[in-house]
């Protein structure tokens, strides 16, 4: 007799992805949805999403989806918060999104201790727009508009968001995880778990940052993508939970 | 209910309040602080919500959300918080979102002053964000009108899906005049808003709520382009307001909009004194801007010129000329900043005009 080993969660629609192939943004938006679903709460939840490589996340996930204007997906989340504070909302923002031209969103909204959940892909650059330097990427790192490699005393050193958050008191929960490999994906999973059950309980803002890859801007197969993050970018950007109240 | 004498921000935010709005995101600027405070304090005592937030931009997307979810829900700031909230503006028009913007106009461009201005009415009437939008814009001339537009304002805003932006300027923010709140119930059928997020559940009765203004295919950005300009359409055609004062047999026409249209009424009255038959007509909405009455009044037989009265450089000015199209002699007074002009000053034109 057969028996099932995997199932497609349906808080996922059947929506083929537009992502590139090796991309960790599939396998991040499948453990949200995973986590929604085996929290029961998929009916309650309410997501926003960014400008950049997510910016269709709403054809993906089958629950209530709002797009927010570049880097105001907190303020966004807000609103719809303090009208349905029952409600389970979450954003799920990239690099250029969160850490640059959203920065002072994401702070406001962890200063707040806004009852919201944020996913937060760090991939080191600018992918929808074709590899531009991104806040996040590394000194040395060559991408469209750093191809000698960042210079610090140019544009400074890449920012650590998870580690700046976990400074502000409302932040109540905020973790690092990867999804370079399966004892990672894993991790990844329980943190984006934790980090909503942060929220359902009401103990103030949480945020997970995903060390994820971009095969197409980096210039590497998948296999490459994720092998070069950990060797590159989790020496920089290391793993664990930054804040835990 | 008696009246009462009341600062025009305080009334604004009272009646946003007895219209039904329980958010209220915003970000103090000079001169329009009274409504945030007010707000501040009443909100939660109805079990509503008020915010402020890290910024103009951030509270123009708290609305954007808010709205988003279903509510009825309000920002306002004045002239540079508004050219910041002009982004936000566009998305709302874009994913057909309803709200009301607050604009109490100072003098620009740049930091400018923080005394009253009409620098607004292009930003205004003209798009300000980007894409082919428009915002209903209700442009109230005293306190009490503003009071009594209000309750309209948010009724648009739901019955139309689109922003609503009440443009008047620091006088009516800060005068204050006795107003009399009716607490008129809503004449409007609003219809239920199934289109908002509130969690969704497959074994219900409602579609997926996607708030979005991102249509990637040229086809579907055409679609949401048509669908905006029909109801542009059916909103000039049907929403149109315009008041016409003293314009019978008139040889001159003022034309003007908010505080100024009432000094125009003053020099009306001392045109009068000295035998001269002046009238006004003074769009309520400046968009959908009254095309039709305005080129009617100003076209009409006895009409000798019309004189455009606003505190700016001649904005509203462009809608007239468009509007009577080479018919009749427009002429302007009115000086960018915050130079207001006085009833004396307007006479004195309209003299030197008839001489000329």
């Amino acid at each position: 007799m057969a028996t099932t080993v995997f199932k497609k969660t349906p808080v996922l629609t059947d929506t083929i992805m537009h992502y590139c192939p090796g991309c960790g943004h599939g396998i991040v938006h499948r453990l949200v949805a995973e986590v929604l679903e085996e929290l029961g709460v998929a009916d309650k939840a309410i997501g926003v999403v960014p400008v950049g490589c997510a910016v269709f996340g709403y054809k993906y996930f089958n629950i209530d989806v709002m797009e927010a204007a570049h880097g105001r997906a907190p303020a966004v989340a807000t609103g719809i918060k303090r009208v349905h504070p029952n409600n389970v909302v979450f954003t799920y923002q990239g690099d250029g999104d969160l850490a640059s031209i959203g920065a002072a969103e994401i702070v406001h909204a962890a200063h707040r201790g806004e009852k919201i959940t944020t996913i937060f892909i760090n991939n080191a650059i600018y992918g929808m727009t074709g590899g531009q330097m991104a806040p996040t990427t590394l000194v040395g790192q060559k991408t469209t508009t750093s191809p000698y490699g960042r210079d610090k005393d140019h544009c400074g050193s890449p920012i650590r968001i998870a580690e700046m958050l976990a400074t502000i008191e409302g932040s109540a929960y905020i973790e690092r995880v990867a999804v370079n490999n399966t004892a990672n994906i894993i991790k990844a999973k329980k943190a984006i778990k934790k980090a909503f059950e942060t929220q359902i309980e009401r103990k103030g803002f949480s945020l997970i940052e995903v060390l994820s890859n971009c095969p197409t801007n980096w210039g590497m197969s998948a296999v490459e993508s994720m092998e070069w993050l950990e060797q590159n970018m989790i020496p920089y950007y290391p793993l664990g939970v930054k804040k835990e109240v | 209910m008696a009246k009462k004498l009341m600062k025009g921000c305080e009334a604004v935010a009272e009646a946003a309040i007895q219209a039904g709005c329980r958010y209220f995101f915003g970000y103090p600027i000079t001169p329009q602080n009274d409504i945030p405070e007010y707000m501040s304090a009443r909100l939660p005592k109805v079990g509503g919500c008020f915010l402020q937030s890290e910024s103009e931009v951030a509270a123009i997307n708290m609305v954007y959300g808010a709205a988003g979810a279903g509510a009825r829900v309000m920002t306002s700031s004045s002239s540079p918080g508004i050219s910041l909230k002009m982004e936000g503006i566009s998305y709302l028009a874009g994913a057909e979102l309803p709200c009301v913007i607050v604009n109490m106009m100072r003098g620009g461009p740049g930091l400018g002053s923080i005394q009253a201005s009409q620098g607004d009415y292009f930003q205004t009437t003209k798009g300000g964000g980007h894409g082919d939008y428009h915002v209903i814009a209700l442009a109230p001339s005293s306190v009490q009108e503003a009071i009594d537009l209000m309750q309209d304002a948010f009724d648009l805003a739901d019955l139309y899906r689109t922003p609503v932006m009440i443009l008047a300027d620091g006088i009516i923010g800060q005068m204050m005049e006795p107003v009399e709140f009716h607490n008129e119930q809503s004449s409007r059928a609003i219809p239920e808003k199934i289109w908002a997020a509130k969690g969704y559940n497959p074994n219900e009765n409602r579609p997926r709520a996607v708030i979005n203004s991102l249509y990637i295919e040229n086809e579907e950005l055409q679609e949401l382009n048509d669908r905006l300009q029909g109801r542009y359409q059916i909103i000039t055609e049907t929403e149109t307001r315009c008041e016409l004062y003293n314009t019978e047999g008139a040889e001159v026409i003022l034309c003007a909009y908010g505080t100024i249209a009432r000094i125009c009424k003053s020099a009306i009255a001392l045109a009068a004194k000295e035998g001269i038959k002046v009238g006004l007509v003074r769009p309520i909405t400046i968009w959908p801007f009254p095309t039709n009455e305005v080129r009617d009044t100003i076209c009409g037989g006895s009409v000798k010129f019309a004189l455009d009265v606003e505190v700016n450089a001649g904005q509203m000015l462009e809608d007239i000329k468009l509007a009577v199209n080479g018919e009749k002699p427009v002429h302007f007074l009115g000086r960018p900043g915050s130079f207001v002009p006085t009833a004396d000053e307007i006479l004195e034109r309209i003299k030197v005009l008839r001489r000329a």
